[in-house]
């Protein structure tokens, strides 16, 4: 801290201190006051899920494609989605993320102790449901001349439909077990007359 | 002008003894009777069923806002403490007497059935369906043999 340390100077009989040159006043002001940037208040919170929303849980998804769909949560995934599955067999929806705001949960559990955990960490991944990127090739001039072609319809791979049987495979034997439940996740959910979904339970 | 036959009025009247039930409230859907008129609109009532949590304190209300039973405590004195309306109460069996009227049993089952959960629903809905197929099997069945005797 030497370098910021006050001198003393002597001038004829006296002698006076003198600040160091960086403490010293400034010589020149701005005219205008500098604006402050606002500082925030609010921090990043981790996701938390709501209480209702337990692995294993039948959930009726509200929006996308599969809405009114009874569903099963399997997972809560890192990046704030719900991992679910129909099973595919009984209601036709895939291995899915879903957002957690569009599902209604239900109270009706459906045992989920049978998954093959190292499966389920392999689809929880985010590299997972990632879109798989177009070769710089394809981008090209081939691809400006197929444009007016209808692009050949997507397959699912072969990884994804074994990855969906392993999972539905222990859920499947789970929902025989109970009366009604795979008709029940088979029909999708669908307000009648006079029902009011905020006065119903789930 | 000479026969001419007079018969109470046979609607229930607002009156001391009357037991009513409450319609809004903290105290929804239980018992109360009434132990004083206070004015055309509103009512005293005492609710002293020794039942867990049917009990409703001594209150005034209006009389909009409970609706008349059937059944009158007979004799009730005017503005009778909760003590003496407690015993009447007991001696003439107005919970029993609501438990077993099918005005209870019809709220019991309204309540039931808005509390069932999404999965419950959907059995109900299923088990209604089977009961009208197996109805409607039964009446087919009926016309059959009916159909079957030669008609003269």
């Amino acid at each position: 801290m030497s370098s910021v340390e006050a001198s003393t100077k002597k001038f004829g009989n006296g002698e006076r201190t003198v600040p160091h040159p960086s403490q010293k006043a400034r010589k020149f002001y701005p005219t205008e006051d500098v604006k402050q940037p606002k500082k925030a208040r609010k921090t990043l919170r981790p996701h938390k899920p709501r209480a209702s929303l337990q692995p294993g849980a039948v959930l009726i998804l509200l929006a996308g494609r599969f809405r009114g769909k009874r569903v099963i949560l399997l997972k809560h995934l890192k990046e704030g989605a719900l991992l679910v599955t129909g099973p595919f067999k009984i209601n036709g929806v895939p291995l899915r993320r879903v957002n957690s705001r569009y599902v209604i949960a239900t109270s009706t559990k459906v045992d989920i102790s049978g998954l093959d955990q190292s499966t389920l960490e392999k689809i929880a991944s985010p590299e997972y449901f990632a879109r798989e990127k177009k070769s710089k090739k394809e981008k090209g001039e081939e691809a400006f001349i197929q444009q007016g072609e209808k692009p050949e319809k997507k397959q699912p791979t072969s990884q994804r439909a074994s990855d969906q049987k392993a999972i539905d495979k222990p859920l499947l034997s789970a929902i025989k077990n109970e009366e009604f439940l795979a008709s029940y996740l088979k029909s999708s959910f669908a307000l009648r007359h006079g029902q009011k979904p905020h006065e119903m339970a789930f | 002008m000479s026969n001419v036959d007079i018969k109470p009025a046979g609607w229930k009247l607002i009156e001391v003894g009357r037991v009513v039930t409450l319609r809004s409230g903290p105290y929804d859907g239980k018992l109360a009777a009434i132990v004083e008129i206070i004015d055309p609109g509103r009512i005293l009532i005492d609710g002293p069923s020794t039942k867990e949590g049917a009990a409703v304190p001594r209150q005034p209300i209006q009389t909009s806002a409970v609706s008349l039973t059937p059944w009158v405590i007979p004799n009730l004195p005017k503005a009778s403490g909760t003590g003496a309306l407690k015993k009447l109460w007991a001696k003439y069996d107005v919970d029993s007497k609501w438990a077993e009227s099918s005005w209870a049993k019809k709220r019991e089952q309204q309540d039931r059935r808005r509390n069932l959960t999404d999965f419950e629903r959907f059995k109900v809905m299923r088990l209604k369906k089977q009961v009208s197929s197996t109805a409607a099997i039964g009446n087919v069945r009926n016309a059959d043999a009916h159909s079957a005797y030669p008609q003269s």
